[in-house]
């Protein structure tokens, strides 16, 4: 798999959450990301006078009209002229309200969106494995990624338009209500079928949403066949296949994402009929109300100003509703995987947290057992005992358990029943802290970062510097490999590593770990062929590595198990046999087996 | 990048060659949206006229009068709900029309690159990261349209801003000077805005980019962050680039912050500046009160449409950009040629001659003067260290590169010479990445080609996948791929094995095509190939021993260079390099990747 197959599970995106408990998500969010409430009451107070600005016309529409063009004596131009720079002064006043309104909640949601990612990035790592290896790693990234992007989107695009346009509303109605409050039920009684029609489409609208979104991933998808899949594409001469199917994909697309336009652009015009028939209305009853003396001419102009101001809110809160939706949904998701309690909690959280003995460490199983919460029993009643510095390799066919032996060994996972304990500690009370720093894993391939050799190593003690990572190659024996590699320890790794081969790659991790100093050394070799030059220095670096530490292997090439002290070999989920390489090979039995299918492909 | 300056003319002039390209594209969606577009405009100052003369002909005499004539009331009412309702009608045939046109294009485009993605050769794709080609085929094409949308609608505007002059003159000529000073205001402001705050949010999205990087590599990396206790500094990386980001969105959102009250601000300051004027003009009796409602109104009406100009201007850099990342793939030459000569219709083996071949990837010689001949019915296995040449090789037998020097000959025709899919007709490749479709296993076999469930069976069987295929949910016919069913590695391999061995090929060649299938499964593969009923010419790259022991023939390459070629025993005992590697390999490793909940990394990625 590629990296770019993960980007597409990332942007084909899970469907948009029903805004069933939307409310519940902004309370649960604003509980957790207290950085959005910071000066908040002052925000939403600029945001009031910031949108008093829009009624200014209004007003000063029906004080020109009632008391400037109409006074008793024709018109008063000087009456006008301070309205009109009252008017400007507080238009003045209200735009910088409004920069205030705006500049403020860009801060506040900013800062407040940056510290949740990085809260949901620390807690994924905080995750245990298992919990870890459910979810694709692909929507892992995208919760902290293109979930989080999407409430700020939201926020700096829609959201201050959505609050403003509430608070229009509202002053709005406050000041019809002020003109004529039989005119504010009319509009309001216009304005309620739209509300719930507007409601109707746009829960259909985000049906459409979806499938555009959903169309957009299976798209993206046939597209990256025809670049992923090229070799074999070429080879089988299947370009024109390969091309129907794109196509269909394409075309599938753009139906439906005319689809979702047809509803969205009839809902749009929508607001447009409705705010005439509310203008209509209020001209027959305005007149009707004015001529019997209820309402002056100018307040009647104001209202039918009022009357837009009403809509636009209504329209814009309509356009933003399911960016909205999609804004809310993209939260919950971090705010869900911020929920999740890590199963493998470091008891140092909990104030508990013991520190291991001193020097090597032994090993005890107490009948532990394991078994994936959907799945079979992996591992049966495993009673143990491994000495300080004893060299142990773990053998057994694929899935007999060995490699949940060691995931438990170094409790990346918690037994289902029973216990580890190391040097007499049970494992679960042990501080991280400890535990990572005297337990190291080498995994199979090495995974490094996209750094310097040298930035790799410090990983595993970050105190050393350039000539003190170079020093841990030498006594590793891998001084002449270092030579060989343009730039020493600085030459660069690549991407996961990949300017490196395989078993070069675990040759850092050796370092890496060797530095770190552990007491327990667990090693998953490596499965995949590795070059004669590079397999002579796995080994020679390796049996330095081990030296004066307790080390697992979970062994892959049965010659790893010929050199170790003691041989585990597990079946089915059980320790079936244990005893050096010479004492097993000749009982008959799974170890005696699985060497002679060895023996028979090596020799 | 052009992107971060002005728009200067050059982006101007390409922006309007870009619309001008889309308007060929879909001509009569263009003009429907457009027309719709004008009638939304005509009816916006309709609804200003109406109000003016509803202010005029019945609210301001109903007043006077004291009474209210019912027909006045209705004629008003009817004529305001009748203009919405053009209104709304031109809004739907401009917004459908114009998104009709959009997702034309757009479709167009993305066929055109997919065309291009499998028209050029292999060499040219191993230059260019499949996430590069990807975002071409998303973002760069989406931002390439992004100013379509609202084409139509800013087509509109400039009409209905002709338009509303033209009214305000007739209406007074120093209120239309007021719109001839306040429209434009609100057009260039906008665009400013636009070219101010697109190249933060540009670097916005770099920084998206490096924030996403971070999480990718280091949630891939999660057993070892794990296993050293590195969350904090994890974390604190993480955070560091979180934060740099979250400090360009806020500078993003201040510039934001000061231009769109500042864009609000400027129609209702026009407002005012009508009323201040337009109350002198009623005093000296120049004008009815009706007309200065109806200027005010237009105001008001025309402050949100006139933005729509700032966004296409805005948008028209980052388009430009991403049109000429397009262009780029498109216009991307090196298709393979093809010559007119057809392989005859025969089952026998095929014969491979390979005579001077030299090829260099990106500059860097890879391999020179490889000559050998792959005897009809034999089998050759290409032994070789890691970065020897063996893959390169492999692919130039199947044509999937061309040699830089030298030739390539398939019973006695050079490849050059076959015609398009002649080669792929007799000669089958199975790669070291096994790709799966996203289809059943049936097409994935099949691939298009119809094949009875006889010869599928069959192929699956000697590609050792029959057992587990028949054990999916839905045997053949499961869905596998980027969206269904997860494979193994082994299992995908042994796919693309079946995927060759259905076609019955002359020639296969085997790039480390069992690399993930257990040792034991790969020994009944090979023991199958061999007694298969069809014959075959058979060219494998070998890691295992069991592989090279079957070869009648190995070829050793060093360095990009044959070394030597004979049987195994020969080399055993004449090449020492060739024996230093066959003793290494002696060490066989055994397979887990089939178990996912066996790994320690239950999703292997890269």
């Amino acid at each position: 798999m590629s990296a770019a197959d993960i980007d597409l599970q990332a942007i084909a995106a899970p469907p948009l959450d029903q805004p069933v408990g939307s409310w519940q998500t902004l309370r649960r969010g604003l509980a957790l990301t207290p950085e959005f409430r910071i000066g908040l009451p002052l925000t939403l107070f600029f945001a009031v006078v910031a949108t008093a600005g829009r009624v200014v016309v209004p007003i000063a529409i029906q004080q020109t009209i009632d008391h400037g063009l109409r006074s008793g004596g024709g018109v008063d131009l000087a009456l006008v002229r301070r309205a009109v720079t009252y008017a400007a002064l507080a238009l003045v006043a209200t735009t910088f309200a409004g920069y205030l309104t705006n500049a403020r909640l860009a801060r506040s949601t900013e800062t407040g969106l940056s510290a949740l990612r990085v809260r949901a990035f620390r807690h994924i790592h905080d995750l245990s494995m298992l919990h870890q290896a459910t979810e694709r790693r692909g929507t892992l990234v995208s919760r902290v990624t293109a979930d989080v992007d999407t409430v700020s989107e939201f926020m700096s695009h829609g959201g201050i338009h959505f609050i403003v346009s509430i608070a229009q509303l509202l002053l709005a109605t406050m000041l019809m209500l002020f003109y004529s409050w039989p005119l504010t039920l009319l509009v309001i009684g216009v304005f309620l079928p739209l509300g719930w029609l507007l409601h109707r489409i746009q829960a259909r609208l985000a049906r459409r949403y979806d499938l555009v979104r959903k169309r957009i991933g299976e798209m993206l998808g046939a597209i990256a066949e025809s670049v992923v899949g090229a070799p074999v594409i070429r080879a089988y001469a299947v370009e024109g296949r390969t091309a129907g199917r794109v196509d269909a994909a394409i075309e599938a697309h753009a139906d439906a994402y005319l689809q979702s336009v047809r509803v969205s652009s009839v809902m749009f015009s929508l607001g447009e009929v409705f705010a005439a028939i509310a203008v209509a209305g209020v001209v027959v009853a305005g007149v009707t109300l004015g001529v019997g003396g209820g309402l002056s001419e100018g307040r009647l102009i104001a209202f039918l100003f009022l009357v837009s101001l009403f809509i636009t809110p209504v329209q814009t809160a309509t356009e933003v509703l399911n960016e909205a939706q999609s804004a809310v949904a993209g939260w919950r998701r971090v705010l869900d995987i911020l929920d999740v309690r890590p199963d493998v909690a470091d008891p140092a959280l909990g104030g508990r947290g013991r520190s291991l003995p001193p020097g090597p460490l032994g090993i005890r199983f107490e009948q532990v057992g394991f078994r994936y919460p959907t799945g079979p029993v992996v591992l049966h009643e495993v009673d143990l005992e491994i000495a300080p510095r004893r060299k142990v390799a773990v053998v057994g066919e694929t899935g007999s358990g060995k490699t949940t032996f060691a995931k438990l060994l170094t409790r990346l996972m918690d037994p289902a029943s029973g216990r580890v304990l190391l040097g007499g500690v049970p494992l679960n009370e042990v501080a991280f802290a400890d535990l990572r720093h005297r337990v190291v894993l080498v995994p199979q391939d090495g995974m490094l970062f996209d750094l310097s050799i040298a930035d790799n190593v410090r990983h595993g003690r970050e105190s050393l510097n350039d000539a003190e990572v170079t020093v841990a190659f030498v006594e590793l024996g891998l001084g002449d490999w270092l030579e060989t590699l343009p730039a020493g320890v600085s030459t660069r790794v690549g991407e996961r590593g990949e300017a490196l081969s395989v078993g070069e790659r675990q040759l850092v991790a050796l370092v890496r770990a060797y530095v770190a100093d552990p007491d327990l050394l667990v090693l998953d070799e490596a499965t995949s062929a590795v070059d004669p030059a590079t397999e002579v220095r796995l080994q020679r670096a390796l049996e330095r590595l081990a030296e004066g530490r307790t080390e697992v292997t979970v062994a892959h090439r049965l010659s790893t198990a010929e050199l170790a002290d003691e041989v585990l070999v597990f079946d089915r989920g059980r320790i079936v046999a244990r005893g050096t390489h010479a004492e097993l090979v000749g009982v008959p039995g799974v170890y005696a087996d699985l060497y002679a299918s060895w023996a028979s492909r090596s020799r | 990048m052009a992107t971060t300056g002005a728009v200067d003319n050059g982006v101007l002039r390409r922006g309007m060659r870009l619309f001008a390209l889309c308007v060929r594209g879909a001509p009569l969606p263009f003009a429907i949206s457009v027309i719709g577009a004008s009638v939304y405009a005509g009816m916006t100052i309709a609804s200003a006229v109406v109000f003016g003369k509803v202010v005029d002909r019945v609210i301001v005499p109903s007043f006077r009068s004291g009474h209210a004539r019912a027909g006045g009331l209705v004629a008003a009412a009817a004529a305001i709900v009748a203009v919405a309702l053009v209104k709304a009608l031109g809004i739907v045939a401009r917004r459908f029309y114009a998104s009709m046109m959009l997702a034309r294009v757009q479709a167009e485009f993305r066929r055109r690159l997919t065309r291009q993605f499998l028209r050029l050769p292999l060499s040219w794709h191993q230059q260019h990261s499949t996430g590069e080609l990807l975002a071409t085929a998303n973002s760069d094409i989406e931002s390439m349209f992004w100013p379509i949308n609202p084409l139509p609608l800013s087509i509109g505007v400039v009409v209905m801003l002709v338009a509303t002059i033209g009214v305000l003159l007739a209406t007074d000529v120093r209120l239309a000077l007021i719109g001839l000073f306040i429209f434009p205001a609100i057009a260039v402001v906008n665009w400013r805005f636009n070219l101010r705050v697109k190249p933060r949010a540009m670097r916005a999205q770099v920084l998206r980019g490096q924030v996403s990087g971070i999480a990718h590599e280091s949630f891939d990396a999660a057993l070892v962050v794990k296993t050293l206790g590195r969350e904090a500094a994890e974390t604190e990386r993480f955070r560091e680039r979180s934060e740099v980001l979250r400090d360009e969105m806020v500078a993003v959102g201040r510039t934001r912050a000061v231009f769109d009250p500042l864009i609000e601000m400027l129609p209702t300051l026009g407002v005012l500046v009508v009323l201040l004027v337009g109350s002198g003009r009623v005093a000296a009796g120049e004008l009815a009160a009706g007309d200065l409602v109806k200027a005010a109104y237009l105001f008001t009406l025309l402050a949100f449409p006139v933005r729509a100009l700032g966004w296409v201007l805005g948008d028209l850099p980052r388009a430009v950009v991403g049109w000429e990342r397009v262009e780029r793939v498109l216009r991307a030459t090196g298709e393979l040629a093809h010559g007119d000569v057809d392989l005859p219709v025969t089952a026998d083996p095929a014969a491979l001659a390979v005579r001077g071949v030299g090829f260099s990837y990106v500059d860097l010689p890879t391999l020179s003067g490889v000559d050998f001949d792959v005897k009809a019915g034999t089998t050759v296995a290409l032994v070789g260290p890691t970065g020897s040449g063996k893959s390169t090789i492999a692919s130039l037998l199947v044509r999937l590169i061309e040699p830089g020097t030298g030739s390539i000959a398939i019973d006695g025709h050079d490849l050059r010479e076959l015609s398009a899919g002649a080669l792929s007709r007799h000669a089958a490749f199975v790669p070291q990445q096994a790709f799966v479709f996203d289809d059943t296993v049936r097409g994935n076999i099949a691939l298009g080609v119809p094949v009875s469930d006889e010869a599928l069976r069959t192929a699956a069987r000697l590609a050792q996948a029959e057992r587990f295929i028949d054990a999916l949910p839905q045997g053949f016919d499961t869905l596998v791929g980027e969206r269904g069913t997860s494979l193994s590695g082994g299992q995908r391999q042994r796919i693309a094995l079946a995927r060759a061995l259905v076609r019955q090929p002359r020639l296969l060649v085997l790039d480390d095509a069992t690399s993930s299938v257990d040792p034991q499964v790969e020994a009944a593969i090979l023991r199958g190939l061999a007694q298969s009923a069809t014959a075959m010419t058979l060219v494998v790259v070998a890691y295992r021993r069991a592989t090279i022991a079957l070869a009648d023939e190995i070829v050793f390459v060093d360095g990009g260079l044959v070394r030597d070629r004979g049987t195994h025993e020969e080399l055993m005992i004449r090449q020492s390099g060739y024996a230093d590697l066959i003793t290494a390999y002696d060490k066989p490793v055994e397979d887990d990747l089939d178990d996912e909940a066996e790994a320690f990394e239950s999703e292997p990625v890269g």
